[in-house]
């Protein structure tokens, strides 16, 4: 038998062992076989439902198929089928790490698509929530990675911060988790001056508490050993395979959509673009590390600087009427009844809308026939598209930094699968 | 750069024939003929003054009409110019096929998978077609308007014991 119809045989006998489930395959000269490691789809360390097809050189990983789709509800079908209103909800269940983040993406285009804007005090507050919520996904990050690598304290400092967050959340959105917070042409309601107050508290607070995870990682030699050279992409591959947000930061490239397509109100606030030149693991640490601290600034700034008013844009036929309106004025009810009947009917028209998210470019694109509900709504969901680039991260790797680098990327699956 | 100076280059590259575009809420959108789109997008990407280098996204449509039924959109960007622009080309029912390009971009690779999975529109050279969400055996394409929205009972086999 020559070697091709050797390694025929042999793969076959993987295939058939696979699918008759038997577990004791045998191989007459295990040396000279590649192994092919099932990763997941349950698998702590993949941060949700990602199942990884690695193939194995003794322990370097010389290729890895990502598998998705195991969490997909066909959110773009459902968008399809409701108005515009009724879709909110569903935004919080993409990436559910920082679902204020998605509410303020999805109002924007819808809004972009109507021709209308927010009130100025709805904009600051939307840039608050944003900036707060990338806080939290970025702590998340930092725990996972941090547990990942075996730092457990990190795990524990993270997700203290991120309950204060969450508090502040069910203060301002009236939920921890699922916050639904943004309306088209507004907020589902104005925040407090005690939630003010205890944002402020908070973002006061949190750089100094951030500082001491810091201080257990950046000169921990465990962390830097796991870290430092791992899971490098180049520039170019990043951009040829549309790498965004932190990850494409950490490659050299200043690509910031808050920068680059101001959107609210982040061109009247100072903040820097943090850019490292590694495109390793470590590389992307200090960089979802270094935005955190620049979130604090822009928090503190729009504390600063909000305006008070209204949080509702003045367009009866395209926004949702207060209630107590609604109770008590004839063409209001006529307008709440047709806005949540037949939804708002923006005209005919195509746009793409998108923010800088956590994890990347989060876009919207809509096309609508002038109907209550879009024609079409894709979801440009950041961590599928970053997904891509893990096969180019993980080739030369070794099997333990394979967490590490997922870890890195900080997918969250129901973003990815919609 | 405004939409008025890619539009210009585009045509005089390609012709006044062969393009057709609109501006919605400040957004170029260019209609093409499926048989050039991945020269224009090269184009696109290797002109000094354009590059568009970053494919944001890329995903189908159906607009559910006897002609012209699939379109697949591609939302490309400038991290030079800081520019969006919009493609848009069309194919049939009959034939949902068209050029791929990943030789231009590299993650249109899970891009067009989803396409494909979504809509059945066949990317010619894709080097793995495969479906991205729904299961290898499931027959049918989510996102046509045909589909319905509780599904197709038993659509789905359970898995093999």
């Amino acid at each position: 038998m020559d070697t091709r119809t050797e390694e025929v045989s042999r793969k076959s006998k993987i295939l058939q062992a696979l699918e008759d489930q038997n577990t004791s395959v045998t191989f007459d000269d295990p040396l000279e076989n590649d192994m092919i490691l099932n990763m997941g789809p349950q698998h702590p360390a993949t941060h949700g439902v990602l199942r990884l097809l690695i193939r194995l050189d003794g322990e370097t990983v010389i290729g890895c198929v990502p598998e998705v789709g195991y969490l997909h509800r066909g959110y773009e079908k459902l968008a399809e089928n409701c108005t515009y209103h009724e879709f909110i909800p569903h935004t919080d269940r993409l990436d559910y790490l920082s679902p204020l983040n998605n509410n303020t993406a999805y109002a924007l285009a819808v809004e972009k698509l109507l021709g209308i804007e927010a009130p100025p005090r709805a904009q600051y507050i939307r840039v608050m929530i944003s900036e707060l919520a990338r806080i939290s996904s970025h702590l998340m990050f930092l725990g996972s990675l941090a547990m990942d690598v075996g730092a457990l304290t990190v795990w524990m400092w993270a997700f203290r911060e991120r309950e204060k967050e969450y508090d502040l959340f069910e203060n301002i959105a009236g939920a921890r988790f699922t916050t639904s917070y943004t309306r088209i042409g507004g907020l589902a309601q104005d925040v407090t001056p005690q939630t003010l107050a205890m944002v402020k508290k908070f973002i006061d607070e949190f750089p100094g508490y951030l500082e001491e995870c810091e201080r257990l990682l950046n000169k921990n030699r465990i962390f830097i050993g796991r870290t430092d050279g791992i899971g490098i992409i180049s520039k170019e591959k990043a951009m040829d395979l549309g790498l965004t947000g932190p990850g494409l930061r950490a490659c050299g490239v200043g690509h910031d959509l808050r920068r680059a397509n101001p959107y609210l109100v982040y061109k009247d606030l100072d903040f820097a673009i943090p850019v490292y030149e590694g495109g390793d693991t470590l590389a992307r640490y200090y960089v979802r590390m270094d935005e955190m601290k620049e979130s604090a600034k822009i928090v503190q700034q729009v504390l600063e600087k909000m305006p008070a008013g209204e949080v509702h844009a003045l367009k009866p036929k395209k926004v949702l009427p207060r209630k107590e309106r609604v109770y008590t004025k004839m063409e209001e009810l006529i307008h709440d009844f047709m806005l949540v009947n037949f939804g708002v009917a923006p005209p005919v028209g195509e746009i793409y809308s998108a923010v800088e998210a956590p994890k990347g470019e989060l876009g919207f694109y809509i096309y609508s026939h002038g109907e209550g509900s879009p024609w079409r709504l894709k979801i440009r969901s950041p961590s599928f598209v970053n997904l891509q680039s893990l096969t180019t991260m993980m080739m030369g790797a070794m099997i333990s930094d394979v967490v590490a680098i997922i870890g890195s990327l900080d997918p969250v699956m129901g973003e990815a699968d919609k | 750069m405004d939409n008025g100076f890619v539009l210009e280059k585009l045509k005089a590259r390609f012709g006044e024939g062969s393009i057709e575009s609109s501006v919605f809420r400040d957004e170029l959108t260019v209609v093409l003929p499926k048989e050039i789109i991945v020269e224009v997008c090269r184009f696109l990407k290797e002109e000094s003054q354009l590059e568009f280098d970053l494919l944001a996204d890329l995903c189908g449509i159906d607009m559910y009409t006897p002609v012209k039924r699939f379109g697949v959109i591609y939302n490309l960007y400038s991290l030079k110019n800081k520019h969006r622009l919009r493609l848009k080309t069309f194919v049939e029912e009959e034939d949902p096929k068209l050029p791929t390009v990943t030789t231009v971009w590299g993650t249109a690779n899970w891009h067009e998978r989803e396409t494909y999975d979504m809509f059945g529109v066949v990317f010619e050279g894709h080097p793995d077609l495969r479906r991205v969400y729904m299961p290898d055996e499931f027959e049918y394409f989510p996102l046509r308007k045909d589909f319905p929205l509780m599904g197709i009972p038993g659509s789905i086999p359970l898995p093999k014991k």
